[in-house]
């Protein structure tokens, strides 16, 4: 798929989010910069602790002390209106409250996060349209049922009274996508949750995901550390490691022609249907460094097969265009000029 | 590989049960039964892999708590062929020959991070088991322990740190060679990758295949990553509320599964490839509680074949080809998707 000629609906540039401990400081988001156009949907990949769910609660404005965006920025522009740039707002006012769950909505990674234990879903769902739509509580109790069917729930009369915690774990999947489409947002982001959920209810959820964005044209973000998915689900990657993207490419150059050394070792080393039962797997030596000893220069230098010493944990890397639509960042790629700028 | 691959039982399970009580009210009374594991047959050989696969909740980590005997069993026999060919029941083993078959049996868990004393050094960690066993004299168990670290990629030098100073594969390299301290015959490893990132999956997947190949290890793999276990394992057992319901081959179950419930999760694995993605309707809903499980075959709410006798009778678990059982009414009939390699 070509990547639509439109203005982005998100255009993140050189977004820097960080957590000052007394320990140090962590670059959770060093340097990030990626596009979302209307109804696309972009794929955040890499490992744990990379910042994926940083970057994205920089762009939901709901980073805590002892984290702040120290620079970047976020703009934000539905079609036919003014672009806001979503740094510049004041994280708790009214502007940035009106966004956040109305036009740019989160599953969030942790499930039993997205519901209060105390309250029914419907009431709960009700209360989230209220609060950016002026309507009637009826009202509201008939948008919220419409939400549940666009999710599929198998009874969404029923489950408006239902606690979350006597779903499923497929069916409390399903409540919170509809909860998190309440307000008809035009950007949903979907944090995947990090302990395991089985094949059949991930597939269930991509499902899902693929007909919402085709019947409403929502643009959608997703998170995940499985490439499996991402190769289902995505049109364009952005390959992070340790704060930093790596490569951003249209999906199908990530898998069938990967440029970074990260991206090609990631895909390698994965078991996949189609490799050869009991065969060694390449891998990539050692782990990722703790995020206070991280190297200087490229973030992957110690790790990498085509490292060049001298440079690469000298300088960090720019990302360099090769080609109009595939970025890496990678002095494999970088011409002598743009390595001089970083002396 | 020319590993030690016969087709000599090391372990075999006989119809295993474990019902865990419900009880309510002041005076605790039992009022019904989760049967987590309800009829389980398995065969592993010396020297294989099997794998275990099967939807959350659908009784993995019990069956295989059951076979340490971590947990009793309620019924059924675990029949394991000792070092000597002696062939014992671990149901019925009296405390001493338990004790002694412990060091036979050890088990791998998911969490590398839950799983080792933060307190320990890793030469105490690793020379735990030794002790317990009253096996080999200061001297002898800091070789052990040297020589243990050196087979899962350690450095021996790392034997006075503590975990913490270790990443997620490295702790699970200091789990998997304190399970192989008593040198075990076979290994339960119960979602051992599951909680490592993904760029180091692979060294312990490799050092697993190693480690078997070098010592003739047998593993019973439980795991939800379908992926990893057509990897890593020779023959695969899938279960479904608390019952084998198929079990062949690596290969022959993923290219040509028998039970709907075996094509519906692999169909259901993401395919790391955006050029073949997948047109299938997902297997809707979820695992039925064990507690109360659908009448006759337990998979026929969620089966898009089932006919009127699915919702009546319990399929039995019948030998449809050389080393491939299914518990299906429409085996024979049925054709259905698998795996293709293309
Ligand atoms: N509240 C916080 N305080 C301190 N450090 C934090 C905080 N939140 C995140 N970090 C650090 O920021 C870095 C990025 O974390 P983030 O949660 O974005 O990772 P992630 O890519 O979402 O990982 P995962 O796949 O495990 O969810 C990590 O090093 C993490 O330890
Ligand atoms: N001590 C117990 N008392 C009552 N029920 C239990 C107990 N232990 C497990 N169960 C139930 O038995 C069933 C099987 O659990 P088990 O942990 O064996 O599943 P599993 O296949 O390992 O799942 P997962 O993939 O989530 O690890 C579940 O329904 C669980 O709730
Ligand atoms: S026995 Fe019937 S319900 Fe069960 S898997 Fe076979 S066809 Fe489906
Ligand atoms: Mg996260
Ligand atoms: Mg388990």
């Amino acid at each position: 798929m070509t990547r639509p000629t439109d203005e982005p609906l998100l255009s993140v540039r050189n977004l820097k989010t960080e957590f000052v401990l007394d320990e140090g400081t962590v670059k959770a988001v060093d340097d990030v910069s990626f596009d979302v156009h209307p109804g696309e949907v972009v794929g955040i990949v890499g490992e744990s602790g990379c910042g994926k769910s940083a970057t994205i609660k920089s762009v939901l404005r709901i980073i805590e002390k002892p984290g702040r965006i120290s620079s970047g920025s976020i703009i934000f522009q539905k079609p036919g209106e003014q672009p806001v740039d979503l740094v510049t707002l004041d994280q708790r006012g009214k502007h940035m409250r009106a966004i956040r769950g109305g036009d740019i909505a989160l599953i969030p990674q942790e499930p039993m996060a997205a519901f209060s234990p105390v309250h029914t879903i419907g009431n709960q769902l009700i209360e989230a349209i209220r609060l950016h739509q002026k309507v009637s509580k009826q009202q509201a109790r008939d948008i919220a049922i419409e939400r549940l069917k666009d999710v599929s729930m198998p009874n969404p009369e029923q489950s408006l009274k239902n606690y979350s915690w006597e779903l499923s774990g497929g069916l409390r999947q399903r409540a919170m996508i509809g909860m998190a489409l309440s307000c008809r947002p035009s950007l949903l982001i979907a944090d995947e949750p990090t302990t395991a959920i089985d094949v059949t209810t991930q597939a269930q959820v991509l499902d899902l995901l693929r007909k919402l964005r085709q019947q409403h044209n929502s643009a959608i973000i997703f998170i995940t550390h499985d490439l499996g998915v991402i190769a289902q689900l995505a049109d364009h990657v952005v390959v992070m490691y340790l704060g930093r993207v790596m490569e951003s490419a249209p999906i199908d150059d990530i898998f069938h022609r990967p440029q970074h050394p990260y991206t090609q070792a990631l895909l390698q080393s994965i078991p996949t249907l189609k490799t050869v039962n009991r065969s060694v797997l390449p891998t990539i030596d050692g782990s990722i460094p703790h995020p206070f000893t991280r190297p200087a220069g490229c973030p992957f230098f110690n790790r990498c097969k085509d490292a060049m010493p001298g440079t690469c944990d000298r300088h960090a890397p720019e990302a360099v265009n090769v080609s109009a639509t595939q970025l890496v960042s990678c002095f494999k790629f970088q011409s002598d000029g743009s390595m001089e700028r970083h002396k | 590989m020319n590993r030690l691959r016969t087709t000599e039982p090391l372990l075999n399970v006989v119809d295993l049960r474990k019902h865990f009580p419900i009880k309510k009210g002041f005076f605790k009374k039992t009022v019904g039964h989760v049967k987590s594991v309800d009829g389980v047959d398995l065969t592993i050989n010396a020297g294989e892999t099997l794998g275990l696969v099967g939807e959350s909740g659908c009784g993995k980590t019990t069956t295989a708590r059951c076979i340490l005997r971590a947990i009793d069993a309620t019924q059924g026999q675990i029949l394991y062929r000792k070092a000597d060919g002696e062939v014992v029941d671990v149901m019925t083993l009296d405390k001493d020959p338990m004790r002694e078959l412990r060091r036979d049996m050890q088990m791998v868990f998911q969490d590398p991070f839950a799983s080792l004393n933060p307190r320990m050094t890793l030469l105490d960690l690793i020379a735990e088991p030794l002790l317990v066993n009253g096996i080999c004299n200061r001297r002898e168990r800091q070789e052990r322990v040297a020589g243990l670290l050196e087979q899962v990629g350690l450095r021996p030098e790392y034997m006075r740190r503590f975990p913490h100073a270790f990443s997620g594969g490295q702790r699970q390299r200091i789990v998997i060679a304190r399970a192989l301290a008593l040198q075990p015959r076979l290994v339960i490893a119960d979602e051992p990758v599951s909680a490592l990132d993904v760029s180091v999956q692979a060294q312990v997947l490799n050092l697993l295949l190693e480690l078997q190949q070098e010592f003739g290890l047998t593993y019973l793999f439980v795991a939800h990553d379908l992926s990893v276990v057509k990897h890593i394992c020779d023959r695969i057992a899938v279960m479904y509320v608390g019952k084998i319901v198929e079990s062949a081959p690596t290969n022959e179950l993923f290219h040509a599964p028998r039970h709907p419930y075996t094509s519906a999760l692999m169909s259901a694995v993401p395919i790391a490839d955006p050029r073949v993605r997948s047109r299938m309707t997902p297997l809707q809903g979820d695992v039925p509680s064990p507690a109360n499980p659908p009448t006759g075959c337990h998979f026929h709410p969620r089966c898009q074949y089932a006919v009127d006798q699915c919702r009546r009778e319990m399929p039995p678990l019948v030998h449809i080809a050389n080393n491939h059982v299914v518990r299906c009414h429409r085996a024979a009939d049925l054709n259905l998707p698998g795996v293709d390699d293309t």
